[in-house]
């Protein structure tokens, strides 16, 4: 059933399994012990680092293909991205899987955007089980985007650390939870901000935008919510955005923000906290999911957002467009939608 | 959504803690200041070994870069940075950490389209500016010679 930009699902699918993987820095973050697979080496024994993020990819989905005793086959499709050119890491990743591919580029967005598509067409039928999976990894990410790694350059306190690490859920008609009740695709929105090391505040209104979306289309509030989780806005973002919201009369209590929960900012040098495709993904298959199927949470609403800059628009001068995508998640199948809507 | 760019632009910067300028530089000031340091202990070394001034000083600027290169492609160079900014950035060893880390970090692309190439992305500009800035300079001293005379 569709209201506005929100699909809410009269049989909401579950999410069957799920994995994170993480590197060398997130095995030192909070969340380290409830990751499926840390590795030690950021290289992950491969001779570049767009090898390894493809290593870390391709060891997620196939330890949440284990955890539901699937083979690749059993799957239907596979929405997958992540911030390399092209999306290499997940398309390279796929040559070890004998499954339909569908490569997602939203950046840091992919996840919410990728666990949204597969939820739509498993709750229709067009597929009995589609997996969504994201990653990145610091290092691919920081030549790409910014400067060689030896560089000795100093990041301002507005940058934030690009995640090394994956996530995959795999979807399927509802059986168990956690279930995926709604979604809500977001919209590009731009508020000119073209620092490129000030990501958060360029995603911080599409986060507000697709936030506010939700709660028209459904009439829900945020305190019907054990927690509202934002992929990686980090400090700054995080900020900007009770502010927004506060300008709209709403306030968000119960605030997450997957790139503060995955490092300790304090401790780790991460200046305002964790980013990237795989920030989202692994918090949300290491903390989110396990919390929703155990029950020690029963909804949830949980968003990845995204910068769409590249280095070419980025070195033209031109503004951030950012775009937030949201899964409603719950421990329940679902609640009778509400009158009058 | 209420708030438009140049209301959000305001909120942007009152959110956005800037960088400590003081601690800034005073890290520069100190870590570069080692690094002239160690520059001076080499030239008065090669000066007492009997070497000439010239070539005291090229060997110096030599064995910064030398040191430079070294600690850049054993990933010491980007630590010290991150915390001393300027201090690594201005002296001759930042110019070669900024040629190095290039070369290091594309060495898996090959040695013509990832090192040859990309070598030069970062100390590429500095030449071009610093040659056209050379040559302007040249052309101007030489007018002001016919102007003054000399």
């Amino acid at each position: 059933m569709r209201k506005g930009d929100t699909i809410i699902f009269q049989s909401p699918p579950s999410v069957l399994s799920f994995a994170a993987v993480g590197g060398k820095k997130e095995s030192e973050g909070p969340l380290a012990q409830q990751f499926d697979q840390l590795f030690p080496d950021s290289r992950c024994g491969e001779e570049s680092w767009e090898k390894a993020e493809c290593t870390i990819t391709r060891r997620c989905l196939t330890l949440a293909l284990q955890k539901a005793n699937l083979s690749a086959g059993a799957l239907d499709g596979v929405f997958a991205g992540d911030l390399q050119f092209q999306c290499t890491a997940s398309a390279y990743a796929m040559r070890a899987f004998d499954a339909p591919y569908l490569g997602l580029y939203g950046a840091c967005s992919t996840m919410a955007e990728g666990v949204g598509l597969a939820a739509c067409l498993t709750a229709g039928g067009h597929m009995q089980r589609a997996a969504a999976m994201t990653s990145s990894h610091f290092c691919a990410a920081e030549r790409q985007f910014r400067t060689p790694l030896d560089y000795g350059g100093k990041r301002t306190p507005t940058a934030q650390w690009t995640v090394t690490g994956a996530g995959a859920a795999i979807l399927c008609a509802g059986c168990r939870p956690p279930y995926v009740r709604a979604v809500t695709f977001g919209r590009v929105r731009d508020l000119d901000v073209t620092d490129i090391n000030n990501m958060g505040a360029a995603m911080a209104p599409a986060a507000c935008e697709t936030l506010l979306r939700y709660f028209a289309d459904t009439g829900e509030s945020p305190e019907a919510f054990d927690a509202v989780y934002t992929g990686d806005l980090g400090q700054i973002g995080s900020t900007l955005l009770q502010e927004l919201l506060q300008r709209e009369g709403l306030t968000l209590p119960c605030h997450r923000d997957c790139g503060l929960l995955i490092y300790d900012c304090e401790t780790q040098d991460v200046q305002a906290g964790g980013s990237g495709a795989g920030c989202s993904a692994s918090v949300l298959c290491c903390e989110v999911l396990p919390a929703l199927r155990e029950g020690r949470m029963k909804r949830v609403l949980f968003l990845s957002t995204g910068a769409l800059m590249s280095q070419t628009t980025f070195l033209q001068g031109e503004s951030i467009p950012g775009i937030a995508h949201l899964i409603e998640l719950s421990a329940e199948p679902g609640l009778p939608p509400k009158e009058g809507l | 959504m209420r708030t438009d760019a140049v209301k959000y632009d305001r909120m942007r910067k009152d959110a956005s803690p800037p960088s400590p300028i003081i601690k800034d530089c005073l890290c520069a000031f100190f870590s570069g200041g080692a690094i002239c340091l160690v520059g001076e202990i080499l030239r008065t070394a090669f000066l007492s070994a009997g070497l000439e001034q010239k070539d005291a000083a090229l060997l110096t600027s030599a064995c910064l870069i030398a040191l430079s290169a070294l600690t850049t492609a054993l990933g010491w160079y980007q630590k010290l940075a991150a915390h001393a900014g300027a201090g690594t950035l201005v002296p001759i060893t930042g110019f070669a950490n900024s040629i190095v880390s290039p070369a290091v970090e594309f060495r898996s692309e090959g040695l013509v389209p990832g090192v040859g190439a990309k070598m030069f992305i970062i100390a590429g500009p500095v030449i071009v500016y610093g040659t056209l800035a050379s040559v302007v300079w040249g052309i101007l001293y030489f007018l002001s010679k016919l102007w003054i005379g000399g």
